[in-house]
């Protein structure tokens, strides 16, 4: 007998789009037909790809194509995939909120779903009468809710307020409470959608902590899905990275990590050309690369990032410089640098001739947002010969940096991650 | 991959049997039908000065409106039953139960889209809490009408008090599961196509008419339009209600087996669409 907890075959969703109405109501009666006269659903046939991004000619689109995977006991599974990639929709095939269009799922034990946090909470009940309830909706009996309830009300730490109606909650006050009665569940599965994009670090860190604890504790099984990184990689050692409603990747970590991130098509090429120019010097191209050579735009932030811009030079050009300035989203201007900063030797003089730069920003050094790149060609301390402003953009993601446990607010505490050493004197 | 003989808890496929009505797990999940009814039984009332006294006033307000309507200006007979104060609100009594589960079970699927699209429970559980938490309420209106029928009898009106009352319970339970039957049909239908909700609101205002509710039964006798208030399943429960109580109203033990075959029937269709659309409503609601 095999330890599975869980095993999905073949399973598919197809969602359909658009308004319901007359025409659905066609559909259904021709569905209807087709089943009564013992023959296939017509409609299965005809489904596309989900890409929300382009146009498509079909009112059917699978949200999940072909899903096969197994689960076993006590393992943590981190689900990622872009917005769209059917992460969602397999969390709600398997926490049984939605049932497959095709194929099958089989669990083993009592499932707990978060896929959202203060499920059934009721405004103008007590926080009391909600733990309850909530308790009870998520699958709890009465008996051991009472058993957990001091438990409970210690984690979300709001026993001052237990008797006041959770509508006089504040926002996170609220979530407290209601991961709290989630987080106490007797489940052998849980399954997790992002609950932990609210609240504020300190309570984040507390949500991952007993979610460690629970899965290598307790040796539940947990399925999680998030934007973040960084707690997937604290959390999981395997990953499913899902696209377009397929399994891209199934298997290890940092493997799926490395596919989420090559080309986010959102942030835009990670390369840019330009036309020759009649000047002393021009740009022909910039663009972006890993340790190992590889072009990309989204990196985490323990990986050294590499600018590289090819230069022509049309006439000798003495005293030349280069500059590269890098802007955070809040619009400052975190790193400005130049060619005479480097201490490798740089001849300051050119002849005319194709160059190669590399500027390289080290591994840990930038907080986890997205930067936009400008270039500047110019002659030293004198005038400036030429301005590309903000030509690439380039992502770092949160992989457990310092900063971390703030998640979004990392970027309002700083710009530059460390940057000073320090050490302890003796005292005199 | 599986392998054969092995034991899973759940078995999700998608085309499963539509006679499998997970009643156990109904069983297992009584705790939240219970906190459920305490829901809908505390939350009405929070931040009302009058409580659950509304429970009270809004029968006797529509009785006393009956009474002048139909009472004083339309002078429709009430079966001899003195005062025609009890006669109204024994019908309104029953009847408000009855709509109330209706209507209340019919937008299970709507108004409760948001925590069964991130939840799994037995759905089952919302529409049985629903008729519970109104049996409670039905309970109060009785103890009204209890009280009322008291006060009549200290004032010298001949009320008896006789062993029939131990039919109430079985026609209250014949009305309740009508209406969960007819409720679960209409929401299941609703998820899709809202037309049913608009249609709903419409024939619960006739339904109280073709119901005896404000005339009895016998007032229709040698009527050529009588079989269409007789055709109705509600029509020899309210009337064997009333017979129940005061001993006067027009029943046979046929017109009761009518109502009681309806109701098994609209349960059962009930309960089998209910569980073909309670897996995938989510993507329609």
């Amino acid at each position: 007998m095999s330890n599975n907890v869980i095993s999905v075959e073949n399973l598919s969703k197809q969602y359909r789009l658009g308004e319901i109405g007359t025409g659905s109501l066609v559909h259904d009666l021709n569905r209807w037909w087709h089943v009564v006269r013992g023959k296939e659903n017509p409609y299965l046939k005809v489904g596309e790809v989900n890409d929300r991004s382009k146009a498509g000619d079909s009112q059917y689109v699978w949200s999940l194509r072909d899903i096969n995977f197994d689960i076993k006991q006590g393992e943590a599974v981190g689900i990622i995939g872009r917005n769209g990639a059917g992460k969602s929709t397999l969390l709600k095939v398997l926490s049984r909120v939605t049932a497959p269009t095709t194929g099958s799922l089989k669990i083993k034990g009592r499932v707990a779903s978060l896929l959202e946090v203060g499920t059934g909470f009721h405004p103008d009940l007590s926080g009391r009468e909600n733990i309850f309830l909530n308790g009870a909706i998520l699958g709890m009996r009465k008996k051991e809710i009472k058993r957990k309830f001091d438990e409970i009300v210690d984690f979300a730490g709001v026993e001052r307020y237990i008797d006041t109606p959770v509508k006089r909650y504040s926002s996170g006050m609220y979530v407290r409470l209601a991961f709290g009665v989630a987080a106490h569940l007797e489940s052998e599965i849980l399954i997790v959608d992002e609950v932990l994009a609210v609240g504020d670090a300190e309570f984040q860190k507390k949500c991952l902590g007993k979610m460690n604890d629970v899965s290598k504790g307790e040796g539940k099984t947990i399925l999680f899905v998030s934007h973040s990184m960084a707690s997937i990689k604290v959390l999981c050692e395997r990953a499913i990275v899902l696209d377009k409603g397929i399994i891209k990747h199934d298997g290890n970590i940092s493997k799926a990590l490395d596919l989420y991130l090559e080309n986010n098509d959102a942030i835009g090429s990670s390369e840019i050309e330009f036309l020759e120019e009649d000047i002393e010097v021009f740009v022909k191209k910039v663009y972006l690369t890993n340790e190992q050579g590889v072009s990309l735009n989204s990196f985490t932030n323990d990986d050294r990032i590499f600018i590289h811009i090819d230069i022509a030079v049309q006439k000798f050009l003495d005293q030349v410089e280069f500059s590269i300035c890098l802007k955070n989203s809040n619009h400052v201007n975190v790193i400005f640098s130049s060619l005479s900063d480097s201490t490798n030797k740089i001849p300051v003089s050119l002849e005319p001739g194709m160059y190669k730069f590399q500027a390289e920003v080290k591994d840990n050094l930038l907080v986890p947002d997205l930067y936009y790149i400008s270039l500047y060609t110019h002659f030293r301390n004198i005038k400036s010969i030429k301005a590309y402003e903000q030509i690439l953009k380039f992502h770092i993601s949160e992989t457990g940096s310092i900063l971390a446990p703030y998640g979004n607010e990392a970027t309002n505490i700083a710009c530059i991650l460390g940057g000073a050493d320090w050490s302890i004197l003796p005292v005199k | 991959m599986d392998q054969a003989g092995e034991k899973w808890d759940i078995e999700i496929k998608s085309n499963a049997n539509l006679l499998d009505l997970k009643i156990s797990e109904v069983w297992n999940y009584r705790d939240l039908i219970w906190l459920f009814v305490r829901r809908d039984f505390v939350a009405q009332y929070k931040q009302t000065i009058l409580g659950p006294l509304w429970h009270i006033i809004q029968p006797i307000f529509t009785t006393l409106m009956f009474l002048l309507i139909f009472g004083k200006i339309a002078k429709i007979p009430t079966d001899n039953i003195k005062p025609e104060l009890l006669f109204y609100m024994s019908g309104i009594t029953l009847w408000t139960y009855f709509s109330t589960c209706l209507t209340a079970t019919s937008s299970t699927f709507t108004t409760n889209a948001s925590i069964f699209g991130k939840v799994y429970f037995p759905r089952l559980v919302l529409p049985l809490s629903i008729i519970i938490s109104n049996l409670v309420k039905l309970g109060i209106q009785f103890l009204l009408l209890f009280a009322a029928m008291l006060w009549c009898s200290f004032n010298g009106h001949p009320i008896s008090f006789t062993l029939n009352w131990l039919y109430i319970p079985f026609l209250v339970l014949l009305m309740a599961g009508i209406g969960l039957g007819c409720g679960i049909i209409i929401s299941s239908l609703t998820t899709k196509y809202r037309d049913f909700t608009v249609l709903l609101t419409f024939a619960m205002q006739l339904g109280m008419y073709v119901t005896p509710i404000a005339y009895p039964l016998s007032f229709l006798k040698n009527k050529s339009y009588a079989w269409v208030i007789k055709a109705n399943p509600l029509t020899p429960i309210v009337e064997a209600f009333r017979y129940a109580l005061f001993g006067k109203g027009t029943v046979d033990i046929n017109s009761i087996m009518y109502s009681f075959i309806f109701m098994i029937i609209t349960l059962f269709i009930g309960a089998l669409y209910f569980n073909k659309v309670e897996k995938s409503f989510m993507d329609t609601v």
